[in-house]
């Protein structure tokens, strides 16, 4: 091409006094970055298609390697950074709809990085975690408002069905199309040896997984891809998706191309046909449709399994959450802004919807003031990124936390950020069977569970250190947070005090 | 007795069994010695690359080890079942690679002597250096 | 405690000894052997012959080996005859057996040849000794003519030129190593080893000796200071047919490795082995076959039943750094590919939807493969057909059969 507006993003810098040429790198890049010249017997890296995914570096068994951002500068400027103006270059040679993957990156303030802890001295003494039993259980479902008793006089203890969680976490929702097989093997396996549960996504559920049934949350979504009897049946739970963090407002799209046999079986369309999500449920427009859904859905599974009803973080969303709990939802999952995603327009994803904990706060306050915060748990999603969040998230008012990104990150992702280009060299986003196999659900799944129990143990520990042993006392506990370089508004849709007070 | 196992499920064709297994071998204080100057000292695990199919073989350390008993000079031997070559006594004759069904004795053009697996006896304490450099743990030590 | 003797002292008897011992630790075992040495490695004599190999390195087994097996050695001495139950010596002692092994090997056999008695500095070249006695008489320039262009002959000469003699090379046949080459790997063999010097005369036999010299059939006459026979080995059966066991080109034995006389058996190059590739009975005069021979007899002496099986003949032999492997029969359907210019050449040979044999010469990389298929009879439907054309590799068969070989999963 004549005039390469686009130059690379990354360079990738070669230690020759390291390197020995085992061609490693240039093997285990899909982007083809790398590649060994016989003739000059030296190992040469065109920077142009690197992603800066990092999997050359890690694999590198001389650790040669580096990438670093490309030097190369436009002239400084503060409101036309270079990254906006590359997305103009790119739009005006494609005339396309930017695409970007993963959750929005943009320079929004985090506000668990704003929100400190409590502990306990002296008076209420902080608890050792290693010498004292700690309750991390948490039980997901509609809790009874009073104690009702039996004709035999004991006390009633039937409820309405629930999820049980060994520890406050769950694993957000990944469609098996978006994310790989051995991806969803890895998470499948490692929420049955925790105890928590994993979600499908709207991809279906792969017939070899429906052995992890017990702790698997399958999902409707607008598509209903993958949607019969014996998939809700299998499910724990059945999670009806009306929105998504990272794109509210619009459905999702799966190119055909990522449509392989497979693929195509578990979501039951044809292969090569593109897998579009419309954006609302064709047939949810008000809030009694979304009644109608949810008790389909329990009348379809003998109301055995809770239902959840997951929405995005809008301007709006403590009003749509008093309606979920209306509707006969037994649980709400609301994702933030921050959410990942396997592909979506790049202005949907870092513009629309707002914070979580922002969110989280104002549902759970209203949800209280109406009397109705027991007919529902609530779930939050949209960059948990550590037990803290977690801790914070709790106190917040929310019961339980789905992480996806923490998730795929625990597996290998690097946050290269090019999903949606379908060639991802840790075998997570991707369909292609050599790069899948780089993801051995053996390793997957013990790092996953490594990362969880590493989490529930800082929980312990934070928690300890508040002088409670219970998650139970944890949730809504607002006079455990205080924060920091917030202004009075935040300070009261947070509903916390600040730091000092 | 533990030996080296290769699921073809899991490899990657990286070749990083082979650089490991080569520097180990080599006498080398680390890798980048082990390659330097133009060194290519020879791997004894060697991947063989499919369609969709790739796997690492090595010496299986067989109960009945056809080599052993081929080898004209007694350079090949068993010893707590681990098979090793004793390269000072080794003349190149190459009737152990005439022998050997998995094709794992190795050949060299720089070398008139055969090298072959021995579970890296001789390196890291007996700690196979192809199992840990595997980066997708294709390549394990396990007794089956 | 059982009484073991062991008539022999090379390959299959060292496979006897520990044969015998992975059985039975306590019984006693004699080794006889008409050579004065710890037991050495008879292909090595052309390697030492050339330097290349040391005094020390000859040995088949370390120098405790003996020692550690707790096995009686008489050397340099020689078994006359069996008679009743006992061994009878050269030496007028009896040595009583319980059960007997006949290793004897084979001599090199010199076929009548006119005016060879004028002959003076004749050899064969089969034991240390011979390779001794021709170091002496070999240094720089010594004509040497070396009747016989098979294996023994050529490692001979190979071993020759290192010590700078003048080699020339004679047999009958139309090409060289005739056992286990075709017409053209024979070819491109000899224009290697024609690069070093040494002159072969092929299609050709010798009319007449004088002192000196070879009036060849051809018209020829070859000038030389030593002489070397090569052309041939007769196996050392007499002790068994002497005795009534029953012996046609070789001594015969079942697949235990037993005679037809009560508690003989016999091994190695002495015996006739059934070829499984040609299914025919013939004598496999080589190494791996005499030791696993060896093996089984002992085990089978001892009294853990054994049986020899799929023995094939294969042999790997090098000459100036080409290198040869071969194994199996040639008769069937071949595929060849050559590359003379890089002196490769490789034939394999089907029949019956099987690999009944092939040549290998200069890329002889993980030939093993490819004999495993011979030996196990494999069909050629088990495996891909095109990835065995293209190079031995464990690729070709199925994953059932990698998986059970390479990983250890069992189907």
């Amino acid at each position: 091409m004549a005039l390469n507006y686009f130059q690379p993003l990354f360079d990738v810098i070669r230690d020759k006094d390291r390197c020995i040429k085992c061609q490693a790198c240039a093997r285990q890049c899909a982007n083809e970055v790398h590649r060994y010249d016989g003739d000059l017997d030296k190992m040469i890296s065109n920077s142009q298609q690197c992603v800066d995914c990092q999997r050359c570096v890690c694999i590198c068994p001389t650790g040669a390697l580096k990438i670093v951002d490309n030097p190369n500068k436009f002239r400084n400027n503060s409101n036309w950074s270079q990254q906006t103006m590359t997305e103009v270059y790119k739009q005006a040679e494609t005339g396309g709809v930017l695409l970007s993957a993963m959750g929005n990156p943009k320079e929004y303030p985090v506000y668990w990085d704003k929100i400190l802890l409590n502990a306990s001295q002296v008076t209420n003494p902080p608890i050792d975690p290693l010498r004292e039993p700690m309750e991390t259980k948490v039980f997901l479902g509609k809790k009874p408002k009073d104690v009702t008793f039996n004709e035999d006089g004991s006390i009633n203890t039937e409820t309405t069905p629930t999820l049980e969680l060994s520890t406050p976490i769950m694993f957000s929702a990944m469609s098996y199309g978006s994310i790989s097989r051995n991806a969803h093997e890895s998470l499948a396996r490692a929420a049955t040896e925790l105890g928590i549960y994993y979600n499908t996504g709207e991809g279906g559920l792969h017939k070899d997984f429906y052995q992890y049934g017990a702790n698997t949350i399958v999902q409707v979504a607008s598509g209903r891809f993958g949607v019969f009897k014996d998939y809700l049946e299998t499910g724990a739970a059945i999670e009806i998706k009306m929105g998504q963090g990272a794109k509210p407002g619009i459905g999702g799209h799966l190119p055909g191309a990522k449509i392989l046999e497979d693929v195509s079986r578990t979501r039951m369309i044809p292969m090569g046909t593109d897998a579009i999500s419309p954006a609302p449920h064709h047939d949810i427009y008000s809030i009694e449709d979304l009644r109608q859904l949810v008790l389909s859905l329990k009348e379809a599974t003998e109301y055995k399994k809770p239902v959840i009803v997951k929405i995005a973080a809008v301007h709006n969303v403590a009003a749509i959450a008093s309606g979920i709990a209306r509707s006969g939802a037994d649980i709400i999952a609301i994702d933030g802004y921050r959410g990942g995603t396997g592909a979506a327009p790049t202005r949907i994803r870092d513009n629309v919807g707002i914070p979580i904990e922002l969110a989280l706060a104002s549902v759970d306050q209203r949800l209280r003031d109406e009397g109705i915060r027991n007919e529902v748990s609530i779930v939050v999603a949209g960059s948990i990124r550590s037990s803290s969040d977690v801790v914070k998230a709790i106190a917040l008012g929310a019961d339980a936390c789905y992480i996806g990104t923490a998730a795929l990150l625990a597996l290998g992702c690097h946050l290269c950020r090019s999903c949606q280009t379908g060639k991802c060299n840790w075998g997570i986003a991707t369909q292609r069977p050599d790069l899948v196999k780089r993801l051995n659900p053996n390793i997957g799944y013990e790092r996953l569970v490594n990362l969880v129990h590493a989490w529930d143990h800082e929980i312990k520990e934070m928690m300890g250190g508040m002088g409670i042993n219970s998650v139970e006392a944890l949730r809504g506990n607002r006079l455990m947070l205080r924060g920091i370089g917030l202004n009075e508004k935040e300070l009261e849709i947070l509903g916390i005090q600040h730091a000092g007070q | 007795m533990k030996k080296v196992y290769v699921n073809e499920d899991w490899c990657l064709a990286c070749h990083l069994c082979e650089y490991y297994c080569a520097a180990a071998n080599s006498g080398a204080e680390n890798m980048i010695k082990a390659f330097a100057n133009g060194n290519k000292p020879i791997p004894r695990i060697r991947v063989e690359e499919g369609s969709g199919i790739n796997f690492a073989v090595q010496c299986r350390h067989c109960d009945n080890p056809i080599c052993v008993k081929s080898c004209i000079t007694g350079a090949l031997s068993v010893k707590d079942g681990v098979i090793s070559c004793d390269e000072s006594r080794c003349v190149g004759c190459y009737t152990c690679v005439l022998a050997c069904p998995y094709g794992c004795i190795v050949t060299s053009e720089n070398s008139k002597v055969i090298s072959k697996c021995d579970l890296c006896m001789k390196n890291n304490n007996g700690d196979p250096a192809c199992v840990k450099g595997c980066p997708n743990k294709a390549i394990v030590l396990e007794e089956r | 405690m059982k009484k073991y003797v062991i008539i022999g002292n090379s390959a299959a008897a060292i496979g006897a000894v520990q044969g015998i011992r992975s059985v039975d630790k306590e019984g006693m075992i004699t080794i006889i052997t008409d050579e004065a040495y710890h037991t050495y490695s008879r292909p090595l004599i052309s390697y030492w012959l050339e330097g290349k190999v040391t005094d020390e390195k000859i040995y088949y087994r370390e120098p405790d080996f003996y020692e550690k097996n707790n096995v009686m050695t008489m050397f340099s001495t020689r078994a006359e005859k069996i008679e009743n139950g006992f061994v009878v010596l050269d030496n007028g002692g009896k040595v009583q057996y319980d059960k007997l092994l006949i290793a004897t090997g084979s001599k090199p056999f010199v076929p009548p040849m006119k005016g060879l008695d004028e002959v003076e500095d004749k050899f064969t070249f089969m034991t240390w000794d011979s390779a001794k006695a021709i170091r002496e008489k070999v240094t720089d320039g010594t004509k040497v003519l070396i009747i016989g262009a098979g294996l023994i002959g050529l490692k001979c000469a190979e071993a020759l030129y290192h010590l700078n003699a003048d080699i020339t090379v004679v047999d009958l046949a139309d090409r060289i190593l005739p056992s286990i080459l075709d017409v053209r790997a024979g070819e491109i063999m000899q224009k290697h080893i024609e690069q070093k010097g040494t002159k072969f005369i092929l299609g050709a036999s010798v009319e007449q000796f004088a002192k000196n010299s070879a009036k060849l059939t051809n018209g020829d006459t070859v000038d030389f200071d030593i002489l070397v026979v090569a052309v041939g080995v007769r196996p050392n059966t007499e002790l068994v047919s002497e005795a009534g066991g029953k012996v046609e080109k070789g001594i015969i034995t079942d697949l235990h490795q037993q005679t037809t006389i009560e508690n003989v058996y016999a091994a190695g190059d002495c015996t006739v082995s059934h070829d499984c590739s040609s299914d025919t009975d013939k004598i496999l005069a080589l190494l791996p076959n005499a030791f696993m021979q060896g093996e089984v007899a002992g085990k089978n002496m001892a009294g853990e039943e054994t049986l020899y099986l799929n023995a094939i003949p294969m042999n790997a032999i090098g000459f100036y750094g080409l290198h040869i492997i071969t194994a199996g029969s040639y008769d069937g359907d071949a595929d060849i590919t050559e590359d003379a210019d890089k002196e490769i050449y490789k034939k394999l040979v089907f029949r019956d939807g099987l690999l009944k044999g092939f040549i290998l010469m200069g890329d002889v990389a993980r030939a093993g493969i490819y004999t495993s298929m011979i030996r196990e009879q494999i069909p050629l439907t088990d495996v891909d057909f095109e990835l065995l054309r293209e190079k031995p590799q464990m690729m070709m068969f199925g994953k059932a059969r990698r998986e059970e070989k390479l990983a250890g999963i069992t189907h």
